[in-house]
């Protein structure tokens, strides 16, 4: 796996000759898929890397489907949005949310999900359908960030955990990401920013290890 | 300077306050509730003094603003590209009397009709007031023409139109900061008539206008925000005007595309550049967010005095916003491989949140229209215009702000009973309280909900204006007070209220019932603010 997220970064850097990543994120209106955008988003900052990050406001953050599109690259950058079959990773925070936007992910990009699944609707696949096409993607990252979360002390910090999931695929150093954190988590005390410190870190393993292939 | 990482609605408020902005007017309304936020939530804004509360509707923002310009100091007005519909009268007028101190007025599109219920493109209304417009292509243009705005408006005592679409308004970039400018003082117009649109007055005002036509042209040629970029190419030339530019440099900017581009960020047209490029190429294409405007105008009524490829043609969607992938394919760019989507996926829509209010409230409505048949409730805009959808499936009309009560009445007036209005506290205010006199004033046999949650929830739980004055804003307008009930919507009580909704249906008047529970995502947020007030 590890030597894998080489590849990856190598990849990158050789096609374009400069550094870019393009990240979709992706859940449920309500699920906060904005603090893993502003946590890489100090991170890259932190990196003088340039940014654009669009977001999902008004209606739709009603329970409904969400996505961020995330762009980060040390050139100037023009689109908001990722254009299809582009994207170098899609983060998603739900199993079935992830699979909503295999559309705008790059043949050789990363499927990074959250297993537990966000029911509020009635027609819900089946939870094992949606892991089987999750599992029939190469290139995929699928952990259950929540149990992970929990055992660190909260659930709520599930989302750290997908951040540290995905982190070995974004060029960014892995102390920038921490850094990001206590920037972003700071005000709310040193118990939650070492919390979601303690989720990152769990993530990034589960993705080196856990899955060393 | 300082760069920032800002939202495009938050690089205009910045780049207001830092042009010396002394009042923000606006009512919330996705995508431009952002702007005025940001100026709420800043400590420098605050620091300044910089007037900033939310208006009760569009028309009042927009008047109120037209009132600080008056004194010579500057101003903003925001609103979603609907709300400049509301704001219309005093928008349009704002044009024939001018400006006194910048006034600036920002509309935010919605193409693709993410969060509204249509996509007019707001530059027809800007060039319908034939009033410079500005269409930011990044973040940092929507400061840098917030900030440069200002003095555009005070240059020829003209608003100014600010006009954006969601993907900027909700996309977040660095941007760099520009000097800090003093605000102005109070200075009164020089001649005190220019403001009073009387017809002997308005037609001199208006010739004022006219004549600064021109001078909007020129502005247009020498602006930075317009660019002429040479090609070798001339078979076909690029026209791209605001955020289309960028999807246009995405598909270009590595390839060896030698088109001629002309990047188009002010209105009106730069005549000589339009000139140029529709001279020396042999076609042309215009890529821009929304209407066919460019397009339109460039074509001809009879459209065949170039050849001229858009939306209109085909080679774009006539309708929906656009993206890197439809620019791509416009300009004949092969785009990456796509992957289609499996077929298992549900679609997710938007719903009323666990614990709202609502809920309660359209589960008693749908236990009355049970027994009174359906096909009987028009509503409005808010959270819950998501009634229409399953399970409830309760309200039958949404329209425009206040047009609940308003159609209810009609269809009333008309024999339909009952005729049921169902609007949010906060629309209420902003264009319901005078259709509920109409239906006084007729007595009209309707039954009017007022769904009192505390806030404007659906665009993020913003103050709503007359919180707990409800009841007696409906009384003042002469609904009488025995056919006013409160209630609690709470299933608990729910046997009673739809007691409650059946008397009222039944009376032959004007009736209003408030079903009042504040809104779950701000009862949270109150109680934290309640939490701190208390520390200190």
């Amino acid at each position: 796996m590890y030597s894998n997220n080489r590849q990856a970064q190598k990849r990158t850097k050789i096609e374009g000759e400069s550094m870019r990543n393009d990240i979709i994120l992706a859940g449920v209106g309500g699920q906060g898929i904005l603090s893993i955008a502003a946590s890489i988003g100090y991170a890259a900052i932190e990196t003088g890397l340039s940014l654009k990050q669009s977001e999902v406001h008004g209606m739709s953050q009603r329970g409904g489907d969400v996505s961020s599109h995330l762009r980060i690259s040390d050139k100037e950058i023009f689109s908001d949005l990722i254009p299809q079959g582009s994207a170098n990773m899609i983060i998603s925070v739900e199993p079935m949310e992830s699979l909503r936007y295999i559309p705008w992910l790059a043949s050789e990009g990363w499927l990074i999900t959250n297993t537990v699944p966000y029911v509020n609707i009635t027609n819900y696949p089946d939870i094992k359908d949606i892991m089987k096409e999750i599992e029939a993607f190469g290139n995929h990252i699928a952990l259950d960030a929540e149990d992970i979360a929990r055992k660190l002390g909260s659930a709520r910090s599930a989302n750290m955990v997908m951040l540290g999931a995905a982190s070995p695929f974004i060029d960014i150093p892995y102390e920038k990401f921490e850094k990001g954190i206590r920037d972003l988590f700071g005000r709310k005390g040193e118990d939650v920013v070492s919390l979601n410190l303690k989720a990152l870190k769990a993530g990034r393993e589960f993705t080196e290890t856990h899955k060393g292939l | 300077m300082e760069k920032l990482l800002l939202l495009g609605d938050e690089a205009i408020a910045q780049g207001a306050i830092d042009a010396g902005l002394s009042g923000i007017y606006a009512y919330p309304g996705t995508p431009s509730t952002e702007i005025t936020e940001y100026v709420q939530k800043s400590k420098f804004a605050k620091e300044r003094n910089i007037r900033s509360k939310w208006s009760a509707n569009e028309k009042t923002a927009m008047e109120a603003g037209l009132g600080m310009s008056y004194t010579g100091k500057r101003a903003m007005v925001c609103m979603k590209h609907v709300g400049l519909n509301v704001a219309a009268d005093a928008f349009i007028n704002s044009s024939i009397t001018g400006a006194n101190g910048g006034l600036m007025v920002v509309a935010a599109d919605d193409p693709s009709m993410h969060s509204s219920q249509n996509e007019q493109d707001s530059r027809f209304f800007g060039n319908f007031a034939m009033i410079p417009i500005l269409e930011p292509t990044n973040q940092q243009e929507a400061y840098d023409m917030a900030y440069s705005g200002f003095e555009l408006s005070e240059k020829y005592h003209t608003p100014v139109l600010l006009r954006i679409t969601t993907r900027l308004a909700h996309s977040r970039a660095g941007v760099k900061r520009k000097t800090v400018r003093a605000q102005n003082e109070i200075k009164l117009p020089t001649n005190l008539t220019q403001f009073v649109l009387l017809p002997a007055i308005a037609r001199k005002q208006y010739k004022v206008l006219l004549g600064n036509q021109k001078n909007f042209e020129e502005e247009s040629e020498k602006s930075e925000f317009n660019k002429y970029y040479e090609g070798t190419d001339k078979s076909s030339g690029i026209i791209a005007c605001g955020i289309a530019y960028n999807y246009l440099m995405e598909n270009i900017s590595n390839s060896n595309c030698k088109s001629p581009i002309l990047k188009i960020s002010q209105y009106p047209l730069p005549r000589n550049m339009v000139e140029k490029i529709t001279k020396e190429c042999e076609t042309i294409i215009v890529l821009e967010d929304g209407y066919p405007l460019v397009e339109q105008a460039l074509k001809g009524y009879l459209g065949n005095c170039l050849k001229v490829s858009g939306r209109l043609d085909g080679t774009i969607p006539r309708d929906g916003e656009l993206n890197p992938n439809i620019v791509g394919k416009a300009i004949g760019m092969d785009g990456a491989q796509v992957k289609p989507a499996p077929g298992i996926i549900s679609p997710r829509p938007p719903s009323l949140c666990a614990g709202c209010p609502h809920i309660d409230s359209f589960n008693a409505m749908n236990e009355v229209i049970a027994i009174y048949g359906k096909g009987k409730v028009f509503s409005d805009i808010g959270c819950y215009t998501l009634a229409a959808l399953p399970p409830y499936q309760s309200i039958n009309s949404c329209v425009d702000m206040g047009a609940s009560i308003t159609m209810a009445k009609g269809a009333a007036d008309a024999g339909l009973k009952p005729a049921i209005a169902v609007i949010g506290d906060s629309t209420f205010t902003h264009s319901g309280i005078t259709g509920l006199l109409d239906a006084v004033n007729d007595k009209s046999h309707i039954t009017v909900f007022i769904l009192d949650n505390g806030t404007t929830g659906m665009t993020g739980g913003q103050d709503s204006s007359a919180t707990g004055r409800i009841e007696d804003i409906c009384e003042g307008v002469g609904v009488e007070p025995e056919h006013i009930r409160v209630i609690n919507p709470h299933r608990r009580f729910d046997k009673e209220n739809v007691e409650i909704y059946k008397e009222e249906l039944e009376y032959e008047g004007v009736s209003v019932i408030i079903p009042r529970r504040e809104c779950i995502q701000t009862i949270g947020k109150h109680k934290k603010e309640q939490k701190s007030k208390e520390k200190v």
